[in-house]
């Protein structure tokens, strides 16, 4: 019996060390970093993307009068390439990796009444500006769940506005939209390490990835998520594919 | 004794699962209140106390806002909106009525004057009849259904310089601002609530909202003094289409602002009488920026 107990009290610390280890991610150096690359497509027929009446204000219809604007939920290039598709390592960061936070501060920039680019990807506290380029007054109103720590801001940017500079808590994919166009809506998607973002031919790089293995997680904001473990060796690039089935 | 290790490891994995860190994104419970009924709040010199209002808040409060502070008390179901706003949810922590700049905590005294205002065109009425220790009191008890403020302060409530002596120049420069900013389009040229995008205004959790409408006669959500109208349109309406203007009105712009408002309501004023004699038109919309 006290055998037994012991043997267990043994295998028990053994399976909590292993579930550490497995919870913590492998050990890996933060320096040298790697890449983790390749495209994001969808397969089936691309959904309709129907158009947008900007009816309500003239400004808006004006600039697009060549170019018609469409909704931008599903954006589908050449080849079946999926655009504006998150990446980032839902699991696998260590180190380093988990604090740093990059300097490059991205723009959301509101032109011709429609969100450029629709997804904006950020980490966890990085700087990120909103600009706008129009002749129109926007609002702009994102609206994260406060439950995350991510509180709703609401502020106005008439023609000629100064960016508005902010950032977010924690990671959570973040609707935003302009009440004054009710047709604006778009993405602050947060995450937490390096990311990507598809280009018009579903194609992403994800930089400064240390040696390590990862879960890369493809976020679409129709499509939903998918994941694929992925390993990045000192010197090498990782690689992953994802294909999303069309509803 | 080999399977009764393999029981002993399983149940380790579980229980080592289970204590992985989880968001906390589930619904508050009664533990959660439980542990956060310390909460005060201090207006003045009077210090308020969360456990001393749940007997007045399910007298009063719980009808509407819910045991748990969710706004789905049992006449919330009779609710419409846009004519008849949702009562508010308090686990959320966001607040029309603040002092305070847009994403951040209304102070104490903000929820206390909320609470003894009430709403007018909604099912909020005022209740002053309070004693002001029982609606210190009620503040904590509303603070407590947030964690929010047991992770953030309050933001610091804007200045609002002194109100200027108001003129005829300033009622002008005040239209110029409403034209620039394009309060229209939702508020109307006229202030009637229906301007170009007035129609398909929701709130933060989807349902349909009204623009303010001047002409009517009733009082903004948060106050009808010239420092209340000022103070509305620099913090905006957290949870609703209302943004903040703080970037993009200037404090002297702001009051001008605040005179050309009242010449839109229905209320007759001074800013009223000096519009009629200055033959005040309406902004134009379909004008060029800056003829308008």
């Amino acid at each position: 019996m006290r055998n037994r107990c012991n043997s267990a009290v043994v295998l028990s610390a053994i399976v909590l060390v292993c579930c550490g280890a497995l919870i913590l991610g492998e050990n890996v150096s933060a320096a040298g970093e790697g890449k983790i690359s390749g495209t994001v497509k969808l397969d089936g027929t691309a959904p309709h993307m129907r158009g947008i009446d900007m009816s309500k204000d003239p400004y808006c219809v004006k600039a697009h009068a060549t170019d018609p604007a469409h909704m931008e939920n599903v954006v589908v290039g050449q080849g079946g390439g999926l655009e504006n598709v998150v990446l980032y390592l839902s699991e696998g960061l260590t180190g380093s990796a988990l604090t740093e936070v990059p300097s490059q501060v991205p723009v959301f920039d509101q032109k011709n009444c429609v969100y450029t680019p629709h997804v904006l990807a950020m980490d966890i506290n990085q700087k990120f500006k909103v600009t706008t380029s129009d002749q129109t007054t926007h609002n702009i109103h994102p609206n994260p769940n406060p439950m995350t720590g991510n509180i709703p801001w609401n502020q106005s940017q008439p023609p000629g506005a100064a960016p508005v500079e902010k950032s977010w808590k924690a990671t959570e994919m973040i609707p935003v939209q302009c009440n004054i166009h009710p047709w604006m809506h778009g993405w602050f998607v947060v995450v937490k390490g390096p990311y990507a973002t598809t280009d018009a031919s579903g194609s992403y790089t994800i930089n400064n990835v240390p040696p390590g293995s990862y879960t890369v997680t493809a976020w679409q904001e129709d499509l939903g998520t998918q994941t694929q473990k992925v390993t990045v060796a000192a010197g090498a690039a990782g690689s992953a594919n994802f294909t999303f089935k069309a509803k | 004794m080999g399977t009764q290790l393999r029981n002993w490891s399983l149940l380790l994995v579980a229980a080592a699962v289970c204590a992985l860190p989880l968001p906390s994104l589930a619904q508050l419970t009664q533990l959660d209140l439980q542990s956060r009924i310390g909460t005060e709040s201090h207006i003045g010199n009077i210090t308020g106390h969360a456990k001393d209002a749940a007997a007045p808040y399910r007298r009063y409060c719980v009808g509407c806002h819910g045991p748990l502070g969710d706004g789905e008390g049992e006449n919330a179901a009779w609710m419409d909106p846009p004519l008849l706003p949702k009562p508010r949810n308090f686990q959320l922590g966001i607040f029309k009525c603040r002092s305070t700049p847009t994403g951040t905590l209304p102070t104490d005294d903000d929820l206390f004057d909320s609470i003894a205002r009430g709403f007018d065109r909604s099912s909020m009425p005022q209740w002053s009849t309070f004693t002001k220790q029982e609606r210190a009191d009620l503040v904590a008890w509303v603070k407590h259904f947030s964690p929010r403020w047991t992770n953030e302060k309050p933001g610091a409530p804007i200045t609002i310089p002194p109100e200027p002596e108001v003129t005829p120049e300033r009622i002008k420069a005040g239209r110029d601002v409403f034209a620039r900013v394009q309060c229209w389009k939702c508020h109307g040229v006229l202030g009637q609530a229906n301007g170009p995008s007035a129609a398909t205004l929701t709130d933060d959790l989807g349902r349909p909202i009204a623009a303010y409408n001047f002409t009517e006669g009733s009082r903004p959500k948060c106050g009808d003094t010239d420092r209340d109208i000022y103070r509305i349109f620099m913090t905006g309406l957290d949870g609703t289409p209302m943004p903040s203007f703080a970037d993009n009105i200037k404090p002297d712009e702001a009051w001008d602002l605040v005179f050309y408002l009242r010449t839109l309501m229905k209320q007759n004023s001074k800013e009223k009488q000096m519009a009629r004699q200055l033959g005040l038109k309406p902004v134009d919309p379909n004008a060029p920026a800056g003829q308008q």
